[in-house]
């Protein structure tokens, strides 16, 4: 059974997500801060008149804050009834993968990234992470 | 759901609404041929259409009770309190079915043979002794939601037809049923309208071309009527709320051994289907609360000289673009005297400020938490939850509620709730950078102060800010602080929003006003609701998002008087003295005479009544919080005279470590930073030095040995260290 991933980048690494939970793909937008929120939630954007929350999958996933002139890009997932705009640093291809190539997490996986993974799958040169989007961006 | 049933259900819950005010009034007036026929047509109509949908339980209850209502109507047999308990029976088991199918399209196992047997019996005649049990042992809750339509108003109510059609409808022809969701989405996009209209607007008043303008102008009010048609359309009369009540209200009054007459004034009164639901509860806790404890008994209402039978009034109207709710009772009326000593009871308000307090708001106590006045807990009420409950939810849909009383006389409840949610009349204010905006209903007034005024009317009270507001201290909360972020205001200009909320006054200083506009309040993400700061979000004129305040949550934050005061006086004992000794609190003793007293230790200003001074080996002390109070009366520690005359006290309550004083000087002056070095070179009896204090010299208390004039033992227990001037000073 193959499975349709949209993939993205973060610190060099391959990330990816069911394409039937993600909206849309986009490019920055103007964010407005939201003070005493959790640190991971980088903003407010407005998304054709919705009020959507950007969450910063760099510090969601504890990985090193993007460089200053590295703009961000928004894959916008539809999660539990809740529209939610994930900032990651670059958009892949979309990708079809098989359940064959599909591995648990490997266990020297730090905590923080492997508790909103589901697992990876073995690309060629390459792993592909399947994100557990509920779980990334819930509380 | 097949949709013949899903209509078939949807009719059903108007028409038992409508079976329960029928039956409720039929229970007034017996006699009444109409009530018995249009019942009849009721139970008939959902018999005829449940035995064609094949729901033969539905169709065994109501066939039986039908019977009933049959005899009844031709007079064979007249009503009686047991006929009316069985038929209200027969529609609670009627509901119960109905929600059955509606959860799982079918009758699941509800159980129908006693009801049946019940109804049987009073048709046969026969005594119900075997069934004890009456219907004002069911819970008066309907079982069902509501389902999500939009009746039109008054077409179940009035026209009940009489042909026996399943596809029998209730509503004109002129009308269409629409989903609720569709009314949502609909909503949703005219607010967006507004807001693109709101830019093109601001974007055209630039522009120079005559024929934009137009346009624009055009546009603008084509988009307020569609706004207002939207609006229109998510109305219900408040009647949709009121229709269960005369079910609650028999049934509760039935146990408490009350009758009680239910009057409804200005049922077509509309408002927004969400506002509608977000009132029902606290509006039935009111009605409860009315039946239960505002309505004597009947012997007891007899014998204040009224009538035997209670009357509970509903009143609803529009009034300066909102909706008012009044729930008032004709009985006994709150007694303020009593709430007071229940105040003071529960160490929730000092006798000091109680006796400050005009009746009427000491009315308004009743909505402190945890208060009761109940003597019993009954199992209506008495809990002591419920009316702080009932004004966070109306608080939390923009509304206000209010309470006034005449003992002897009755009670009403006031509730003001805004026409709608979605689209509120705002203030945009700018703070850090960011823009936040403050909805008006919590909005008083605005206050400026520039940098010069603001050092002299921005002041201390022992470490929180606050403002001298035509007279009265404000206290002020800086938003910057509450978010947690750095204000760029650093002119000495401060502006404060000055708002109400659970009941309270307090300022708010932001950075900047910026506009006011009516904003479309979109939901946050549950996340960002859970921080309590924020209750929702906008988009501004510009396109970008800006947080809305969420002005109730932020109140409960600060304004927790009992726990900030609580955190003071344990800081106190833990802080150095040192670090406070600049602040001082100036007091006038009489005969011109001002010391100052630092600020440190000072816990509380309070005023006394001099008939509360009680004598103890000699001693004066006062009562406060459960404990007892030396007094110190600098006055005749300094020798000077006090002006002072009336009855009452000054205080001004000193805390080390466990231990208090109760200071009595003659007035409170002023809080300032003292600033300058204490002078030693000015010293005489209790004074421990003199310092600058607006280019004044003021003496600065030897406090330690005013204390110990008053209460030797004083320092014994404390175990705070000793500022070096005061060990000096022993």
């Amino acid at each position: 059974m193959s499975t349709r991933l949209v993939t993205f980048t973060l610190d060099g690494h391959l990330y990816g997500v069911d394409v039937a939970s993600v909206q849309e793909v986009l490019r920055g937008q103007p964010q407005t801060r939201v003070p005493l929120a959790p640190q991971s939630v980088a903003g407010l954007i407005n998304l054709r008149g919705q009020v959507l929350s950007a969450v910063e999958m760099r510090a969601r996933l504890g990985l090193p804050d993007r460089a200053a002139d590295q703009e961000a890009m928004l894959v916008v997932v539809r999660v539990a009834g809740e529209t939610i705009a994930l900032l990651v640093d670059s958009i892949g291809a979309v990708v079809d993968v098989e359940e064959e190539q599909f591995e648990l997490p490997p266990d020297t996986l730090t905590r923080a990234s492997r508790e909103f993974l589901h697992g990876a799958y073995k690309l060629e040169g390459q792993l592909l992470l399947a994100l557990d989007v509920e779980r990334a961006v819930a509380a | 759901m097949d949709e013949i049933v899903q209509e078939f259900l949807v009719e059903s819950h108007e028409n038992l609404d409508q079976l329960d005010r029928d039956l409720v009034a039929l229970e007034r007036e017996p006699g009444s041929r109409d009530l018995l026929a249009s019942i009849f047509r009721t139970i008939h109509t959902i018999k005829g259409t449940s035995g064609f949908l094949a729901f033969g339980k539905l169709e065994a209850v109501t066939h039986v009770g039908e019977n009933l209502l049959a005899r009844l109507r031709d007079g064979k047999m007249s009503m009686t309190p047991q006929t009316t308990d069985v038929l209200l029976a027969m529609v609670d088991t009627v509901r119960d079915l109905l929600g059955a199918i509606e959860a799982g399209g079918d009758e699941g196992d509800i159980d129908v043979a006693p009801v049946v047997a019940r109804i049987s019996a009073v048709l046969e005649g026969r005594a119900e002794a075997a069934v004890v049990e009456t219907t004002t042992a069911v819970p008066a809750v309907p079982v069902v939601p509501a389902v999500p339509v939009v009746p039109v108003p008054d077409a179940t109510a009035e026209a009940e037809p009489t042909e026996e059609s399943p596809h029998r409808r209730t509503v004109a022809e002129s009308s269409v049923r629409v989903d609720v969701e569709l009314l949502d989405t609909l909503m949703q996009l005219v607010g967006e309208l507004v807001l693109t209209r709101n830019q093109i607007v601001r974007q055209a008043s630039h522009q120079d071309d005559v024929d934009l303008v137009r346009s624009a102008q055009r546009l603008n009010l084509i988009a307020s009527e569609l706004q207002e048609g939207v609006m229109k359309t998510r109305m219900q009369p408040i009647d949709n709320l009121w229709a269960k009540l005369p079910r609650v209200v028999r049934d509760l009054g039935a146990q408490c051994g009350k009758t009680v007459t239910l009057a409804m004034v200005g049922k077509e009164t509309e408002l927004d289907r969400t506002l509608l639901e977000a009132v029902k509860d606290p509006l039935t806790h009111l009605v409860r609360n009315s039946v239960d404890h505002g309505l004597e008994r009947p012997e007891a209402r007899v014998a204040a000289g009224k009538p035997a039978e209670g009357v509970l009034t509903l009143r609803a109207y529009h009034e300066g673009g909102q909706v008012v709710v009044e729930v008032s009772d004709d009985g006994a009326g709150i007694d303020p005297e009593r709430i007071a000593a229940k105040a003071l009871e529960r160490g929730l308000r000092t006798s000091a400020q109680l006796a400050e307090t005009s009746p009427n708001d000491i009315l308004q106590l009743v909505f402190l938490p945890g208060f009761s006045t109940a003597a019993a807990v009954t199992n209506v009420s008495g809990r002591g939850v419920g009316m702080d409950v009932v004004r966070t939810n109306i608080e939390a849909i923009g509304g206000t509620i209010e309470i006034d009383s005449v003992l002897g006389r009755g009670t009403t409840c006031r509730l003001r709730i805004p026409l709608t949610l979605a689209i509120v009349p705002a203030l945009t204010v700018e703070c850090a950078g960011d823009r936040y905006a403050i909805p008006q209903v919590s909005l008083l007034e605005l206050v400026a102060l520039d940098a010069d005024r603001a050092a002299d009317a921005v002041e201390d009270v022992n470490g929180a800010s606050v403002h001298r507001l035509r007279g009265s201290l404000l206290p002020l909360v800086r938003l910057a602080d509450l978010l947690g972020v750095e204000s760029d205001r650093s002119d000495g200009h401060v502006v404060i929003a000055v708002l109400q909320a659970e009941g309270r006054r307090f300022g708010l200083v932001i950075d900047r006003v910026l506009s006011t506009e009516e904003i479309v309040v979109k939901p946050l993400v549950t996340q960002l609701k859970a921080i309590g700061a924020y209750s929702g979000a906008t988009i501004l004129g510009d396109g970008t998002v800006a947080l809305i305040l969420d002005v109730q949550a932020l109140a409960r934050r600060v304004l927790n008087s009992d726990v900030l005061e609580q955190e003071r006086v344990a800081d106190t004992g833990a802080r150095p003295v040192v670090d406070e000794s600049l602040r001082l609190l100036v007091a006038g003793l009489g005969g011109d005479r001002k010391v100052a007293i630092p600020l440190s230790s000072v816990t509380r200003l309070e005023n006394f009544p001099t008939s509360g001074v009680e004598h103890i080996g000699g001693r004066e002390v006062v009562q406060y919080r459960g404990g007892i109070l030396p007094l110190v009366r600098l006055s005749s520690f300094y020798g000077t005279l006090s002006d002072r005359t009336d009855d009452e006290l000054v205080v001004v309550i000193y805390t080390v470590g466990s231990r208090s004083v109760a200071i009595v000087v003659d007035e409170i002056v002023d809080i300032v930073d003292g600033g300058g070095d204490l002078q030693a070179d000015v010293t005489a009896h209790g004074v421990l030095g003199s310092t600058l204090v607006r280019d004044r010299v003021v003496e600065v208390l030897d406090v330690r040995a005013a204390i110990l004039s008053a209460d030797p033992m004083f320092y014994e227990a404390s175990e705070v260290d000793l500022r070096p001037e005061l060990q000096e000073a022993m």
